[in-house]
C-alpha cells in the first residue's frame, strides 16, 4: 500500500505540487510574499526616489533627447536664491497656517457640538463628512462657481449679491485689486473641505475618554472649562496632533485644489509651492533636474515639520 | 494547512504580478469614432474604391497621435477616405489634451516608433527639430510643392525651425488662430446703433481699428443690465493669457524678439507696452465679471450667458457659438478678425497643429507617412477637410467661396490665417512662458505696477534665459 502511494504521488502532478509545498520552509514561503513587494518596491519607489536625487544634481529635460550634465549643487543654488521661490514658500506657509488653523478649530468645534447622542446625529455626522469624500478637483470646480460674481451663492451669502462688485477669485472689488482676497477663497474652501477629517479624528478621542472622569470632576465642582481644560483637551491632544500632522503634510502639497480655482493668480496670489514645482517640471518646461531639486528641497521640509509635530506627540504621550 | 494556503496566494500574487508585467506597456488611448454624420458628406465626394496596394512597401497601417477633439475625429475620417483609395489604414490616436504632450515626450524621449506621425503644437517645433524626434521635410515639401500650397505664415509657424531657416519639420494641418465672436442683435440694433453715433460720432460697425474696439466695448458696458463689453483671456496656468495679449500686440507692431532674437528693446518696445497697456484698460473697464482665470470655456461662456458683447476666442471653439443647442443667440452671432492697431498692423496669436513624421520608425514608414502627407496636401482632399470641419491652411482652398460661406467664422478664419504670429518655438518655450505669465498676471490682474514695468522684466528675464541657453551671446 505504501509503494502504490509513493508512486501515485510521482506521476500524479497535483500530488507532487502538494509535495513541494511540504518541502518549502516557512522562510521559503516568506520570501515568496515579500520579494514581488519589494521589486515593486524598488522599482517605483526606491529607484526614483535616489534617480531624482541624482537628477537634482544635473541638467537635464525629460524632452530633450540628451544626456543628464551634472552640474553640482547649482540647481539648489539657483531655487535657493531665486526670489520668486521665497514668493511662492511664503505664500504656502500662510495657506498652511491658516488653513490648518481653522481646520483644527473648526474641526474640533463640529466634534464637541456632535459628540452628544441625539435623534438623527449618525445622518449629520454623515453629512459633515461628505465634503471630504469628494475630489478636490471637483470641489475646486464646484466652488469657482459659488465664487462666480454673477450667479455665485456665496456673493449673496456675504450680502454682496445685488452689486456684484466681489470678485472672490480675482481678488477685486469693483475695479479696485485687493491683495489677499484670492488666497483667503482658497483656504475657505480647504477648510470647508478638510474640517471634518479633523472632526472624525477628534471625535473618536473624545469617545475614548472615560466618563468616570467627568463624573469624578463634577463630584469635585470643576467647571465646564476647568473639565475641557484639564480632562477633555489633554485626552483628545494626541489625536488632534496626528489630525493636524496629516493636514499639514497635505496642505504643504496642495495642488489640485488650487489649479481647479485659481491656476495660482491672480499674479502669483494664490501660487502655493507645489503649482510651482508642477510648472517647472512639466507644462512645456519639463525641467526635470531643477524640478527634481525642488521637489528634495520640499520633501526636506515636510520630513522636518513633521519631525517637529511627532517630537510633540511622544512627549505628550509620555506626559499621558 | 496553513501553508499551503499562504502558497497559494503566494503564487496567485506572482502570477498577477507576471500578467501586469507582461500587459502592453502602454495602452492605447481612444482611437477616433467610426465615421458619423460628417463623414457622409465627405464619402459623397468622388467615390472612392479601395483600389491600390499600399503605397509604400508592405506598410497597411499608419498611426498618427493627436490630442482628443473633434478635429481629430475628421482627420480619422480623412484616414478612412485613405483607406479606401490606398487599402493603408491611418489610425488617428488620440491622447486627451491634459496629457498630449506629456505622452508624446514622454515616449520620444523613450525613442518610441509607437506613432508613425504626431500633430504637435506648433509651440513644439524647436523640441521636435533639436532634440531628433522629427523628421526634416524640407527637401519633401519643396520638391513635391507642398510648401507653396499653404499661406506663408502657417507654413513659418507650424511648419518651420528655426524661424526663416527654410527647414521644414511638420505640414501645416490644423490652422487656427485667435478672432471675435459678437452679438449682431447689438450691433444691428436702431436704438444702439443711433445711441452709438450720438455718443462717438461714427457708426456702430464691426471695428476697425482697436481704438474703435475699446469705444464699442465701453459703450456696451452695462453692469445694471449684466451686460459686459467684452471677454478675454485671462488664465494664468498655462499660455491663455499671454496669448490673448499677443492679439494686441502684435496689431500694435510689437513682437517678443527680432530677427537675431534679441528681446530687450523688443519685447519692452513702445508698441508693446502701448498693447499692454490697451489689455488691461479693457479688462478693468469692460470685462465680464467672473472672467478672472478665464480661456476659452469661459469666454464662450460669457458669450452665450448674454454677459458679453464681444469674446476672444479661437476659431477652433467658434462652432458651438453656431449651434442654437449651445448658444440661445447662435442666430446673431458674427466674427470678425482682430482689429487694427494704430499704424494700420494686423497680427494675431496663432494656435493650432502640424503634421510631422518620427524619426524612429523604418525608412518604408516614413516614405509611408510622406504618401500620405502628399494625398492629404492636395487641393481636393484639402476641400474635403474643410468641409469636414477642419481648418485647413491650403491658400487656394481658404479663397474659394465654398469655403467662405460653409461657416459664418470663416471669412475672419481665411483673412486671419494671413497675418498670424506665434509665441517662442525653441525648446526654452516653457520657461519664457512662466515669465510672461507671471509679470502679465501681476499687471493686468493684480494692478502691480506699470505697463512700462512689466514689460521691462519680461524682457530682463527673456534675456537671461536665452543668454543662459545659448541663442544671444552674453556681451
Amino acid at each position: 500500500m505504501a509503494s502504490i502511494t509513493a508512486d501515485s504521488s510521482v506521476n500524479n502532478p497535483i500530488s507532487s505540487g502538494r509535495a513541494v509545498a511540504r518541502q518549502l520552509s516557512d522562510r521559503a514561503i516568506m520570501n515568496l510574499f515579500i520579494w514581488p513587494t519589494l521589486v515593486l518596491l524598488i522599482a517605483f519607489n526606491f529607484f526614483p526616489l535616489f534617480y531624482s536625487l541624482f537628477l537634482s544634481f544635473t541638467n537635464y529635460r525629460a524632452t530633450g533627447n540628451t544626456a543628464p550634465v551634472w552640474i553640482g549643487i547649482e540647481n539648489y543654488a539657483t531655487i535657493l536664491t531665486d526670489p520668486s521661490l521665497w514668493e511662492a514658500f511664503t505664500t504656502t506657509g500662510r495657506y498652511v497656517l491658516f488653513s490648518v488653523a481653522l481646520q483644527t478649530v473648526v474641526g474640533f468645534g463640529l466634534a464637541m457640538l456632535i459628540r452628544g447622542k441625539f435623534r438623527g446625529s449618525g445622518l449629520v455626522t454623515t453629512l459633515i463628512l461628505v465634503p471630504m469624500m469628494l475630489s478636490p478637483v471637483v470641489v475646486g470646480l464646484f466652488w469657482k462657481m459659488m465664487y462666480n460674481p454673477n450667479f455665485g451663492y456665496f456673493n449673496y451669502l456675504v450680502g454682496m449679491g445685488e452689486s456684484g462688485q466681489l470678485d472672490m477669485l480675482a481678488s477685486r472689488f469693483g475695479n479696485q485689486a485687493i491683495q489677499g482676497i484670492a488666497l483667503a477663497s482658497v483656504i475657505l474652501v480647504d477648510v470647508w473641505m478638510w474640517s471634518p477629517f479633523v472632526m472624525l479624528l477628534v471625535l473618536s478621542g473624545l469617545n475614548a475618554i472615560p466618563d468616570y472622569l467627568y463624573e469624578a470632576a463634577a463630584i469635585d465642582r470643576a467647571s465646564s472649562w476647568f473639565q475641557f481644560w484639564h480632562i477633555t483637551l489633554p485626552q483628545v491632544m494626541p489625536l488632534l496632533l496626528i489630525a493636524v500632522l496629516f493636514r499639514t503634510i497635505e496642505a504643504l502639497k496642495s495642488f489640485d485644489l488650487v489649479m481647479g480655482l485659481t491656476g495660482g493668480g491672480p499674479g502669483n496670489q494664490t501660487e502655493l509651492i507645489a503649482v510651482y514645482l508642477y510648472r517647472v517640471a512639466f507644462l512645456g518646461q519639463f525641467r526635470s533636474g531643477y524640478s527634481s531639486a525642488l521637489a528634495y528641497i520640499i520633501l526636506i521640509i515636510v520630513i522636518a515639520i513633521s519631525n517637529l509635530y511627532i517630537r510633540n506627540l511622544n512627549k505628550i504621550k509620555g506626559e499621558g | 494547512m496553513l501553508n499551503k494556503v499562504m502558497l497559494g496566494i503566494a503564487l496567485l500574487v506572482m502570477l498577477a504580478i507576471a500578467a501586469a508585467c507582461a500587459a502592453p506597456a502602454a495602452v492605447q488611448p481612444t482611437s477616433a469614432p467610426p465615421t458619423s454624420a460628417p463623414a457622409a458628406q465627405a464619402t459623397e465626394a468622388p467615390a472612392a474604391q479601395p483600389t491600390a496596394a499600399p503605397a509604400a512597401g508592405g506598410v497597411s497601417e499608419l498611426k498618427i497621435l493627436w490630442a482628443q477633439w473633434d478635429p481629430a475625429n475628421y482627420l480619422q475620417q480623412m484616414g478612412n477616405l485613405y483607406e479606401q483609395e490606398t487599402g493603408v489604414k491611418v489610425t488617428i490616436v488620440q491622447e486627451p489634451w491634459g496629457t498630449f504632450g506629456d505622452r508624446f515626450f514622454t515616449a520620444m524621449a523613450a525613442g518610441s516608433a509607437e506613432w508613425d506621425g504626431v500633430i504637435g503644437d506648433s509651440q513644439w517645433i524647436g523640441t521636435g527639430a533639436t532634440s531628433g524626434y522629427y523628421v526634416d521635410l524640407t527637401d519633401f515639401m519643396n520638391s513635391t510643392g507642398i510648401a507653396k500650397t499653404v499661406t506663408p505664415a502657417t507654413l513659418t509657424y507650424y511648419g518651420e525651425y528655426p524661424t526663416g531657416s527654410g527647414k521644414y519639420w511638420a505640414y501645416p494641418t490644423e490652422g487656427d488662430a485667435d478672432g471675435w465672436a459678437y452679438r449682431k442683435d447689438l450691433f444691428e440694433d436702431p436704438k444702439e446703433m443711433e445711441a452709438f453715433k450720438a455718443k462717438y460720432g461714427y457708426d456702430l460697425a464691426v471695428p476697425k481699428d482697436y481704438k474703435q474696439f475699446k469705444d464699442i466695448a465701453e459703450f456696451f458696458t452695462r453692469p445694471d443690465q449684466g451686460l459686459y463689453g467684452v471677454g478675454i483671456y485671462t488664465q494664468k496656468d498655462y499660455d491663455a493669457l499671454t496669448m490673448g495679449i499677443e492679439n494686441t500686440m502684435f496689431p500694435y507692431g510689437g513682437d517678443w524678439k527680432d530677427a537675431d532674437n534679441n528681446v530687450v528693446g523688443v519685447v519692452n518696445s513702445p508698441q508693446n507696452v502701448e498693447a499692454v497697456q490697451l489689455y488691461k484698460e479693457l479688462y478693468d473697464c469692460c470685462q465680464a465679471p467672473g472672467l478672472s482665470n478665464a480661456f476659452f470655456q469661459e469666454t464662450n461662456d460669457a458669450f452665450t450667458g448674454g454677459k458679453a458683447a464681444m469674446i476672444m476666442n479661437y476659431f477652433a471653439f467658434f462652432p458651438a457659438l453656431t449651434n442654437p443647442q449651445t448658444n440661445p443667440y447662435a442666430a446673431t452671432t458674427g466674427f470678425f478678425p482682430n482689429p487694427e492697431g494704430p499704424n494700420g498692423d494686423r497680427g494675431a496669436a496663432l494656435g493650432g497643429q502640424g503634421m510631422s513624421i518620427i524619426s524612429f520608425i523604418s525608412d518604408e514608414r516614413k516614405q509611408a507617412m510622406r504618401d500620405f502627407i502628399s494625398w492629404f496636401a492636395t487641393e481636393e482632399n484639402q476641400a474635403k477637410w474643410a468641409e469636414l470641419g477642419g481648418y485647413t491652411c491650403n491658400s487656394k482652398v481658404l479663397e474659394t467661396e465654398t469655403f467662405l460661406k460653409a461657416q459664418p467664422y470663416n471669412p475672419a478664419f481665411a483673412e486671419t490665417m494671413t497675418f498670424v504670429k506665434d509665441f517662442w518655438n525653441i525648446p526654452e518655450f516653457g520657461q519664457l512662458l512662466q515669465v510672461s505669465q507671471t509679470e502679465l498676471s501681476k499687471f493686468i490682474l493684480e494692478g502691480q505696477g506699470t505697463a512700462q514695468e512689466t514689460m521691462d522684466s519680461i524682457a530682463t528675464q527673456h534675456d537671461k534665459i536665452l543668454k543662459d541657453a545659448g541663442y544671444i551671446k552674453s556681451q
